[in-house]
């Protein structure tokens, strides 16, 4: 019970937010994009987070998902629950397949390969026009429907998102706790002790990255019905590069840090409209002035800085083996 | 009893201004606007914005649109089609806005469209492909010529030189995309054969090697879509490699500093552009000279030189207010209905005569053919 | 055939030679501190552009003195975004470093964008434009001033770690940090050099091929990508392999443009890349690592 109470009080606050806000810009509508970033955040983390290995290409599958949707509803007219379903089918086959030789590479050599298969698979999305409707994108992509609620408003998406986006964290929670979880934090660690105590490395490395791979692909899927409309744009490697920011920026191995971490992303910017010209250079700025004072991330670092000031004896790495032992996350 | 004086005035004057704000808000017509003023096509928004904000301005001082103050409401969208969404649900929800002018290019017009046609809001695009319009959608218009149209005018001329086949570059952003497909599609029509398809990335920094193949056909023009420095490079590699066959650019290169880039390499290159670009060199009798050079002359004195893209936003601010001024009100439905009976109305981009069936209202004569002489525009007759 | 060939080599030799210069400055920083910089390619940006700048209008640098003052700069900026943003987060994991690089990559980029607007600009060839024929195929005098410039760099950098003092002293510092202090070398100092050094070559890419392929505020994002494939095809910490990765990456996407597809060119480029990788997992020429437990 106490190792969820964190995800009850979030659970509750996105419930509680439209009773108060129910037309609200930054909460029906920033808040869906948010909830998606979340989603897309937390499968990240379990992957660079717990099992220490980095992808810069995480937005392709997240794009994979979210083009099998448009176009199979969109232009052949499949019911979006099939597409979905198709989309994930998809993700989870090349996942599968370049999950073996890219995870066999480390540190910037598997950021490299990673990011050169998004690229990949942006560039087949730009240069497939007849089917994917080229740079300039793809619309009229129909609204989802839940036994025969049809989701058609901000407040019914923001919903439906939140509630996808729940379920997604209660997920990645009760992984990290399980004993595949522990396998892979034991690979962060160290592949090689993790090996000797019995772990098979590759195959707990391949079933987190396709794991991580289907969540984003699920989130592509939603992306895809709630906007309407999809670009190559969307998927691009920044995005990727966006990714990666949001789960460091909160704090890796941290499942609220990885949400923490795509909330403020998903704020900032909008809150940064107003300086005009001066946002590219202050967006910079803030990235880099939070990283080198928290390198942990702002989430867990302002947790381990709130645990120090509690007990003022404990040391920080005392504080952080505790908190492996406890498990939470 | 001071701390009660205080108090009551402090209510009064509260209350004041609750009632000015709402009389503000009911004085006031907002024109929201999402562009893309930076990333890669930002010398799209860039010079949309100023000219929004210029002519805003000016409207103001001018005691407004009936009594009514214009209010410009804009976001960035860098270009990016997912921002564009989110923005255009702000500006609809948050700002309340009661006409959007904007989305800089095709994508980002493209990605709002099922939001403006589920909330009932009155769209003018400032993007080029001719999806937006095609088919008709009832709350979406558009000012720019399309790639289409682009494409037809430069065959015109191909064929009256006697040219029937042609090689095709085009940058692999949205315009070169789009204005690819619309190229293939359109030139059976004119019995030109495409001889060659290559492409190029937008951050591409030398197209030598699609350009020598280019040469080894038999190719009798070249013909380039793309906007940004792909457009400029090309123009030089084709140069450099000795190609002496006729090359055109497309209506994405239609600023000065293309020519600055390009330098000689320029010269002899024609496109497709809007008369604003020789406004000085058009006949007086021209019912377009007074607007394009008045355009011209405000736009200079402050911002440097003109693009047919300020033009655009130029053309869509004035269609969107002139229509209120008709309707005599901001309702969303009246005010559609009167940028549809939009007649005559004398743009940069040509003379505009929207209809039921056609929400851009220009056509084919609104584009002059341009060769670059001398470091400058000249028209082609 | 043999003449087109001949022309997708020269387009190939001198894309590529451009992004070995941001290979090499990658694998000089990496070496050095273990950072890979992700701000790289904004050195490239920022050479190009403040040359232009020195040197633009009436009042402007005669252009040798505008370059000398661009790299001069330049190589202020690198050694401030050492000393400002890297050394205070020494420690911090890999990951925490990327995404530190990233924010100054997108801070310097916004602070450019503030001083130079969202402009394209042009710089002037250095010797002219008139193209040299060799056979059929077609060069610019400045393709040779990127090629024989690069090259002179590239030994230049060779010389330096293998026979001065400062370059062995560098190397010192990247095989091992305490070892390099006990023995005398000031580690402060010399990750600042290596920075200056690593901003220097940016610089020089910038300006040698501005020329050919203008600049704006945002040019360095899509050299720098390139520039990090390069280095890790050649296989990250080794120089010389950064840059015979760089020069391979810029033959691959012209061939590939020239013979199969200039749509799928960049693509192309990204599979052999990975297709190098899973067959040599530390790239062309890198060291193989073995895990400590």
């Amino acid at each position: 019970m106490r190792r969820l109470a964190g995800f009850y009080i979030l659970a509750a606050g996105v419930a509680l937010l439209p009773v108060f806000f129910p037309d609200n810009y930054f909460i029906t509508v920033v808040g869906v994009t948010a909830g998606i970033h979340v989603i897309l955040a937390v499968s990240l983390n379990l992957l660079m987070g717990y099992a220490g290995q980095i992808s810069l290409g995480h937005a392709a599958f997240f794009g994979i998902g979210a083009y099998t949707s448009a176009i199979l509803s969109a232009r052949y007219g499949w019911n979006p629950w099939l597409a979905m379903l198709t989309g994930l089918l998809l993700t989870g086959v090349i996942a599968y397949f370049i999950a073996r030789p890219i995870l066999r590479l480390k540190g910037h050599y598997l950021a490299m390969a990673t990011l050169g298969f998004g690229i990949i698979i942006n560039i087949v999305l730009v240069q497939n026009g007849q089917l994917t409707g080229g740079p300039d994108g793809l619309g009229d992509i129909p609204s989802l429907t839940i036994f025969g609620w049809e989701v058609d408003s901000d407040l019914h998406w923001y919903g439906v998102i939140g509630v996808a986006m729940l379920a997604v964290i209660w997920l990645s929670l009760n992984i990290i706790d399980s004993r595949s979880g522990r396998a892979l934090r034991a690979l962060h660690g160290s592949e090689v002790a993790a090996e000797m105590m019995g772990i098979n490395t590759t195959t707990t490395k391949t079933g987190v990255f396709v794991l991580a791979a289907l969540i984003a692909s699920f989130a592509g899927s939603l992306f895809s019905h709630q906007q309407g409309f999809v670009s190559p744009g969307s998927f691009s490697f920044f995005f990727s590069i966006e990714l990666v920011t949001m789960v460091v920026l909160g704090g890796m191995a941290s499942t609220y840090g990885a949400v923490f971490g795509a909330i403020v992303l998903t704020f900032l910017p909008e809150l940064l409209v107003v300086f005009e010209d001066y946002e590219v250079m202050i967006f910079g700025a803030i990235l880099m002035l939070t990283m080198i004072f928290l390198p942990q991330g702002i989430f867990v670092g302002l947790r381990n800085l709130a645990y120090k000031l509690r007990k003022k004896n404990a040391t920080p790495d005392s504080i952080a083996g505790k908190e492996q032992n406890r498990g939470t996350a | 009893m001071n701390i009660r004086k205080t108090m009551t005035a402090l209510a009064v004057s509260t209350l004041m201004s609750l009632t000015a704000a709402q009389a503000l808000a009911a004085d006031t017509i907002k024109v929201g606007s999402f562009l893309a003023v930076t990333g890669g096509a930002s010398f799209l928004g860039d010079t949309e914005l100023k000219t929004l904000q210029m002519y805003v301005d000016e409207v103001n001082a001018k005691g407004g649109i009936d009594g009514m103050q214009v209010e410009l409401i804009h976001y960035d969208t860098g270009g990016d089609s997912k921002k564009a969404v989110n923005f255009a649900k702000r500006l609809i929800k948050k700002d309340q806005v009661d006409v959007i002018v904007g989305g800089s290019t095709s994508g980002t017009s493209m990605a709002v469209i099922d939001e403006v046609e589920s909330e009932g809001i009155p769209f003018i695009s400032l993007a080029g492909s001719v999806k937006i319009v095609e088919p008709v959608k009832k709350w979406v218009f558009k000012v720019p010529h399309t790639d289409r149209m682009a494409a037809g005018k430069i065959f015109e001329d191909m064929k009256k030189r006697g040219i029937s086949k042609v090689a095709l570059i085009s940058g692999d952003g949205g315009f070169g995309k789009s204005g690819r497909g619309e190229t293939l599609a359109l030139a059976p029509e004119y019995g030109i054969e495409i001889v060659a398809d290559e492409s190029y990335g937008a951050k591409d920094t030398d197209m030598t090697a699609q350009l020598t193949k280019i040469r080894d056909t038999d190719a009798q023009a070249v013909l380039n879509f793309g906007f940004g420095t792909g457009p400029a490079i090309v123009t030089k590699n084709v140069r450099q490699l000795g190609i002496t066959i006729p090359l055109y650019q497309s209506h994405g290169v239609a600023s000065k500093k293309y020519i600055e880039l390009a330098g000689d390499s320029a010269e002899g290159v024609r496109l497709p552009a809007a008369a604003l670009l020789v406004a000085d060199k058009l006949a007086d009798a021209d019912p377009q000279k007074p607007v394009l050079v008045a355009y011209q002359t405000k736009y200079e004195a402050a911002h440097g030189a003109v693009s047919t893209f300020g033009g655009h936003a130029f053309d869509g601010l004035y269609i969107a207010l002139e229509a209120i001024d008709r309707a005599n009100s901001t309702d969303k439905a009246k005010v559609r209905d009167e940028i549809e009976k939009t007649t005559n109305f004398i743009g940069t981009g040509g003379i505009f005569n929207m209809s039921a069936t056609d929400h851009l209202g220009l056509g084919l004569d609104a584009f002059k053919m341009l060769e670059i002489k001398n470091g400058d525009w000249t028209l082609v007759e | 055939m043999w003449d087109q060939i001949l022309q997708f080599l020269i387009t190939g030799v001198t894309v590529g030679a451009t992004y070995a210069l941001v290979a090499l400055g990658f694998a000089i920083i990496y070496n050095a501190s273990d950072v890979v910089n992700f701000a790289q390619g904004e050195f490239v940006m920022i050479g190009a552009m403040t040359a232009i700048a020195l040197s633009a209008g009436d009042g402007g640098l005669p252009l040798p003195l505008a370059l000398i003052g661009a790299v001069l700069i330049t190589i202020a900026v690198g050694i401030l975004l050492q000393r400002f943003a890297i050394a205070p987060a020494r420690g911090a994991s890999v990951v925490t470093t990327i995404i530190i690089t990233i924010g100054a990559s997108i801070f310097l980029r916004g602070v450019a964008l503030l001083v130079w607007g969202k402009d394209i600009f042009a710089m002037p060839h250095f010797s002219g434009e008139i193209p040299l024929h060799i056979g059929n195929a077609t060069l610019l005098p400045q393709n040779l001033w990127v090629m024989g410039g690069a090259a002179l760099l590239v030994m230049g950098v060779h010389y330096f770690f293998n026979h001065t003092i400062i370059g062995k002293a560098i190397l010192a510092c990247s095989c091992n940090r305490t070892a390099a202090h006990l023995v005398g070398i000031n580690v402060g100092l010399m990750m600042l050099v290596a920075y200056g050094l690593s901003a220097f070559l940016g610089a020089m890419a910038g300006i040698l091929v501005a020329p050919i392929t203008f600049t704006s505020y945002d040019a360095g994002v899509m050299l720098g990508l390139k520039g990090f494939s390069a280095a890790i095809l050649g296989g990250m910490g080794n120089p010389m392999g950064a840059v015979a990765g760089g020069l391979a990456l810029g033959l691959i996407e012209s061939l590939a443009a020239g013979l199969i597809s200039s749509g799928y060119k960049d693509a192309i480029g990204f599979i052999i890349l990975l297709l190098v990788l899973f067959i040599r997992p530390s790239g062309m020429f890198g060291k193989v690592s073995a895990e400590r437990v």
